[in-house]
């Protein structure tokens, strides 16, 4: 019977369950957008202003969830153990930041953009212009992630080309984002999250019934073994990882300052991204800006509160699996993703066997921190559409981030570049085409990234953070909570922080202004968690510079004063 | 009218400032500030300081948003802000 069921399965075969689930949700996102066009500017860049907050907060979770969030997350908590607290933590309080902070006064503001806030709120086309130059850093930087995200699971689970999945990927991407602008992307981006939610769970509860016999994997990484040996899971992997010479996995080895200061530049970062900012102006009421942070957190903690157990369950299920073992019996999908480079094995000692230690000297096996969320359905021998639900899953995670950074690139180029700085007169007509054309080149852009990364993505994606945290969020902080800010302080401010933040990515991660390692980090702190530094040195100069300038005019003073009252929100204006 | 937008927004700030503390407390403090003291007892399977910072700081961070809705959404009514 077991052989029997195995054999009907079984004949579909993952890569072909891969094409019906990818078909399937392709399908799917094409209709949406095709549904959802937009018919006007305000469509394009907020939906029309109507979105309801569940509708918002699925939008923003799954906007939120990347690729990296989705794929390699797990992957690295997984090899860092205690450590990867810095991105559970940093990646989801920042929406309490955004919820308390930020959201309902941006929305009552009541314009498309967030360059739009700081050129309004500090009365200078100069401040925008600075605004638009952070937006679209930090977007582009990261949508090339994405890109090259989308490209490797066509890769691996398709057995395509990496380059032929970047263009499936633009394709469906231009599709939809182009079409529907906001609205369409609001709309996909509510599917995108069921999809991705499904396939982290469901592989995430099989793995925990099998080790624990505890269905919700948040519970099942602090239970005992379902060997009936009355071990904790994580006591067993305490052990396991202390006698191959790693870190006790519940301890990390990062130094407590750095932890703090990386932990806050996320969180801070995280509030100061322009593609999750402007989700908040697509809902109607203020109130309803606030809610639908509350259900984006929600809903983004149900994965992320998952994600740590999937690290553990891999990690003990990987040791267990490959060390001391001989390579010779190892299980079909190591052979598998050593084709791709992502595992390799060299017998140091020739004895046939897996030495899998911290000690680099004797070390045998490297493991990708990719591979840790899309092998594991294989490692935990988990049916054949599971692993492809995971394939399905990782895509609806990377399109939905690429497609909501796209949509800030092309707002920042035709709403507050073009209508804002160099046309104020154009037509609601020509501006939506104009939005239209940047987003088409932004996905070839974007594109192009994907086929020829730049070496430094990886570094990149911090720097996102690292600029964000340093730029927009103390001047849009200062500009609801601080009426007096003046235009003198926020622009130094912005453009102190982030030069000093560039500036210390460059020395430490590509050598420039004589490079320097570990040992030369200001305080102990890494370039990852430097945002908090920078952040903290954009604060300073904005308040001393505008100790000596002139105050803000009185109608910007009452502007500030208007935003902070939650009636009378209307509708998002030019 | 300026007096009711000024004592709206004290009010308004008052809650901001106590919920910033909770969410300092679990994530800066529980989770890392003073993990390895909290790691001395434990919660299940969990060293509870390592708790805080993979799970518990997450739970809370939800939970202060909820409030913080429900807060402010009886001040708006409170001062007539509500539509």
């Amino acid at each position: 019977m077991v052989m029997m069921n195995s054999f009907l399965l079984g004949s579909i075969g993952v890569q072909n369950w891969t094409y019906i689930l990818v078909g399937i949700t392709f399908t799917l996102y094409i209709g949406i957008a095709i549904w959802s066009r937009a018919g006007s500017t305000k469509e394009f860049y907020v939906a029309g202003g109507g979105v309801s907050p569940l509708a918002n907060g699925m939008a923003t979770a799954a906007d939120w969830m990347s690729a990296a969030s989705f794929i390699s997350m797990a992957g690295i908590i997984s090899f860092s153990g205690y450590d990867g607290a810095v991105y559970l933590m940093g990646w989801t309080g920042g929406y309490v930041l955004l919820a308390l902070l930020l959201a309902p006064y941006l929305r009552k503001f009541g314009k498309f953009t967030v360059p739009d806030f700081i050129g309004d709120r500090y009365y200078s086309n100069a401040a925008r212009l600075v605004g638009v130059i952070c937006a679209l850093i930090v977007s582009f930087t990261y949508v090339a992630g994405q890109m090259r995200g989308v490209g490797l699971v066509f890769s691996r689970f398709l057995e395509v080309d990496i380059n032929t999945g970047v263009i499936i990927g633009m394709i469906i991407v231009l599709f939809y984002a182009v079409l529907g602008g906001m609205k369409g992307i609001t709309y996909t981006q509510v599917a995108q999250y069921c999809v991705l939610i499904f396939a982290f769970m469901v592989p995430a509860i099989f793995i925990s019934i099998q080790m624990t016999g505890n269905p919700v994997p948040q519970l099942g990484f602090g239970a005992q073994l379902a060997d009936g040996s009355g071990t904790y899971l994580l006591d067993k992997l305490d052990g396991l990882s202390t006698a191959l010479g790693f870190a006790e996995y519940t301890e990390g080895s990062k130094s407590l300052v750095d932890v703090f200061a990386i932990t806050l530049a996320l969180m801070v970062g995280t509030a100061g991204l322009p593609h999750v900012i402007v989700r908040f102006f697509t809902v109607k009421r203020v109130k309803d800006a606030r809610k639908s942070a509350g259900i984006a957190l929600l809903l983004i903690v149900i994965l992320y509160t998952t994600a740590p157990a999937v690290a553990v369950f891999a990690r003990t299920n990987m040791i267990e699996t490959v060390s001391n073992q001989p390579y010779a019996n190892m299980p079909e999908w190591f052979k598998k993703w050593e084709t791709t480079g992502l595992i390799t094995f060299t017998d140091k000692n020739n004895d046939g066997l897996i030495q899998y230690v911290a000690n680099e000297q004797v070390n045998e096996l490297t493991v990708d921190n990719d591979i840790m969320v899309l092998a594991n359905p294989e490692i935990a021998k988990l049916p054949d559409w599971v692993i492809a639900l995971v394939a399905a899953g990782a895509l609806a995670a990377a399109l939905s981030t690429a497609a909501g950074l796209l949509l800030v690139i092309s707002a920042s180029v035709s709403h507050d570049l073009i209508k804002k700085i160099i046309n104020p007169k154009i037509s609601d007509k020509n501006e939506l085409i104009a939005a239209r054309l940047a987003a088409v080149v932004a996905v070839c852009v974007a594109g192009y990234f994907g086929i020829n990364p730049p070496g430094f993505v990886a570094a990149t994606v911090a720097l996102a953070f690292g600029l964000a945290a340093a730029s927009f969020f103390p001047a849009i902080i200062l500009g609801i909570f601080y009426k007096k800010m003046n235009k003198e302080g926020a622009i130094s401010g912005m453009i102190i922080g982030i030069l000093s933040m560039l500036f210390y990515m460059t020395k430490f991660k590509f050598g420039w202004f004589g490079g320097g390692t570990k040992a030369d980090w200001w305080l102990g702190i890494s370039p990852e968690g430097f945002g908090t530094i920078a952040m903290l040195l954009n604060f300073i100069v904005s308040i001393v510079i505008m100790k000596f300038t002139p105050a803000p005019p009185q109608a910007v003073q009452d502007l500030v004063e208007n935003i902070r009252i939650p009636s009378n929100a209307g509708e998002a204006t030019h | 009218m300026k007096n009711k937008a000024k004592s709206y927004w004290k009010e308004n700030i008052r809650y901001v400032l106590v919920l910033m503390f909770i969410w300092f407390i679990v994530s800066f403090g529980a989770g890392i500030i003073f993990k390895d003291l909290l790691n001395e007892f434990k919660l299940g399977g969990f060293k509870l300081g390592f708790w805080f910072a993979q799970q518990g700081a997450m739970y809370v961070f939800v939970i202060l948003i909820f409030v913080y809705v429900h807060l402010m959404n009886k001040l708006d009514k409170k001062y007539g802000y509500d539509e």
